[in-house]
């Protein structure tokens, strides 16, 4: 089977690309930016053009070992030190090791009398100068707009850009230009039109009190790329955007089998328990015992001496751990191991895309090999009206790529039959775990049963689930499941008590 | 090359009526020796040799770019008397240099 991972398409008329270091840039681009070209980035205001061109210089600094000049338009010194500062990056440290240079080019406000003819040399001049001073490969120009409102001529200025686009392209240096959006065009003075080989935009937007900002690459010329919006997040190590899954299922299905913490259950999936980087889906009501189920499957994993990322979303990880004492587990010795990683979040804390760039972002620095998510259902209302079998998708596809087994709980409503969980979740999941509770004869009890298990001869009996302190056993058969949707109190469930 | 850093050595004077102006160029393009050319006529009729005229090359020295914020060539700045003044372009347009740079020398 092919690998899943995208590889850039190497044809003899594909551009070379310099990567910039910006967690799911390089991989959304198929290794980043053109290289020795231009490339556009443009958005509103707040939008994190400034930034990611910053981000750019920094990584080429400091991992590529590519000096970067940066022509800065709008911000002072001291504005522009502690915005990347606060990135975890020194600008005055990189500027003294010649890593970096930051020229501060400040357009009066108002329009400088223009007494005849003119040309903008001295701009040139003192990218030259900078260029050289540090043999700088990058370069940045941020943000171009700034210039207009300082040079009256603007045919002088628009073929005067021209010509330094022409001239970083000569100097083979791989340059982003930031500039602002505009009303009907990309860029408010239409730069965009002499761009021709990158333009990639930015946009932020909040919708029902959640912003949420996005990443779409306009154009991108001898790259076949996606015509998506990439959801990214800003935070203190700068912008993550989500990677692009394949979208051709070509992931690798593996034989290799997981338990499931729980040995009865085990014993219900042909004794083996979950394939390796397939995805389970839990779905209960209330109290049913879906966080014990997934905290076991955790242990298990730890007790392999894999990481496992538990991702929370209603309870706190001191809630869930002594939860979980109570029915005898003991998670915080995984935790105290760091092999049991815990990551709690409101749902609305942000977007779905916001959680999700945080939960890629975990899954590249820990390599877990098993992920649980308890529960999805706040991130699905939390999102609205968006498109969430979508969002689901890319996350289970990137869980799959990465050979990761997860495991999701969804809350369900006593009242809909089982089966009714979202639609959009259950078709991506691999495997489906139903609790339920019932009362056959008044007396409660709860039931587990997998309703689905691809690729597997799984058992089709309802288990009676029973939670002590000693931990989640699974009692007696009650009854082939199948029959679980029907009433309460027939003879086929009576004749099993 | 022609040196183009040329100074007219003027004896130093606080009074507010005498002109220090820098030129900035790079290189001896058209519109910069037309600027020298303009300037000096003007100056001549304007300020009756109460002026000094420093012109800047960058392509020499690019580093100097920096200090007057230098991005249109050519550009004239006007150092002394205060305050400081900015006008870009060849020089061409006399009534423009005259009223941009405030070139009436005081009464």
């Amino acid at each position: 089977m092919s690998s899943a991972k995208a590889k850039p398409k190497v044809g003899r008329t594909s551009l070379a690309k310099t990567p910039t270091g910006i967690q799911g840039l390089d991989e959304i681009t198929g290794g980043g930016l053109p290289k020795g070209r231009v490339t556009l980035v443009c958005g509103k205001a707040g939008c994190g053009k400034s930034l990611l061109a910053m981000e750019f210089l920094m990584h080429g600094a400091v991992q590529y070992g590519e000096p970067g000049v940066c022509m800065d338009f709008e911000e002072t010194e001291e504005k522009l030190t502690a915005n990347v500062a606060s990135l975890g990056f020194d600008l005055r440290e990189l500027s003294k090791r010649k890593k970096l240079l930051v020229d501060y080019v400040s357009i009066e406000r108002n329009q400088i009398a223009e007494t005849g003819e003119y040309n903008l040399d001295g701009l040139f001049i003192r990218l030259a100068h900078a260029v050289k001073a540090i043999k700088a490969k990058r370069v940045v120009l941020d943000s171009v707009e700034a210039l207009f409102s300082g040079i009256a001529d603007s045919a002088i200025l628009r073929s005067e850009l021209r010509r330094v686009f022409r001239w970083l392209e000569d100097q083979k240096l791989t340059a982003i230009v930031t500039g602002e959006a505009g009303t009907h065009t990309l860029t408010r003075h239409g730069l965009e039109e002499y761009i021709a080989d990158c333009v990639i935009s930015l946009d932020h937007r909040v919708t029902e009190q959640i912003s949420t900002r996005r990443l779409r690459i306009v154009k991108y010329r001898g790259t076949s790329h996606g015509t998506d919006e990439y959801p990214f997040l800003i935070d203190e190590d700068g912008i993550s955007v989500l990677p692009i899954t394949s979208l051709l299922l070509t992931h690798e299905a593996l034989t290799d089998r997981v338990s499931t913490g729980i040995p009865a259950l085990d014993e219900m999936m042909e004794g083996k328990g979950f394939f390796r980087g397939s995805s389970v889906l839990v779905t209960g009501t209330a109290g049913t015992g879906k966080s014990s189920v997934a905290a076991n499957f955790a242990r298990a994993a730890c007790a392999r001496g894999e990481v496992c990322l538990y991702f929370t979303f209603e309870e706190s990880p001191s809630q869930i751990l002594r939860n979980m004492r109570s029915v005898g587990l003991d998670l915080e010795r995984w935790v105290n191991k760091r092999l049991l990683h815990f990551n709690a979040m409101r749902p609305t804390s942000t977007g779905l895309e916001g959680h999700l760039a945080v939960i890629h972002r975990l899954i590249s620095q820990l390599r877990p090999s098993v992920v649980v998510i308890d529960p999805i259902t706040n991130l699905i209302s939390a999102s609205g009206s968006y498109d969430v079998k979508s969002m689901l998708m890319r996350l289970v596809d990137f869980l799959k790529v990465q050979q990761i087994t997860s495991m999701f709980t969804n809350l369900t409503f006593a009242g809909d039959p089982q089966e009714r969980t979202a639609a959009a979740v259950s078709s991506l999941m691999d495997t489906w775990i139903v609790l339920r509770d019932s009362k056959p004869n008044g007396r409660p009890r709860r039931e587990l049963y997998v309703l689905k298990s691809r690729g597997m001869s799984h058992s089709r009996e309802a288990r009676e689930l029973i939670v002590s302190e000693k931990g989640l056993e699974l009692g007696t058969v009650l009854r082939d499941h199948a029959q679980a949707t029907t009433v309460e109190g027939t003879s086929a469930v009576a004749a099993t008590e | 090359m022609k040196k183009s850093s040329a100074k007219k050595r003027q004896p130093k004077t606080s009074r507010s009526d005498f002109f220090i102006l820098r030129l900035y160029i790079a290189g001896q393009t058209p519109n910069s020796i037309a600027a020298i050319t303009n300037l000096k006529k003007i100056c001549e009729e304007k300020l009756h040799g109460k002026y000094c005229i420093e012109v800047v090359d960058l392509l020499e020295k690019p580093q100097l770019a920096k200090g007057d914020q230098i991005i249109a060539i050519p550009t004239l700045v006007r150092r002394l008397p205060p305050p400081v003044k900015k006008i870009i372009g060849n020089l061409s347009r006399t009534e423009s240099v005259i009223v941009g740079l405030d070139l009436q020398p005081a009464r």
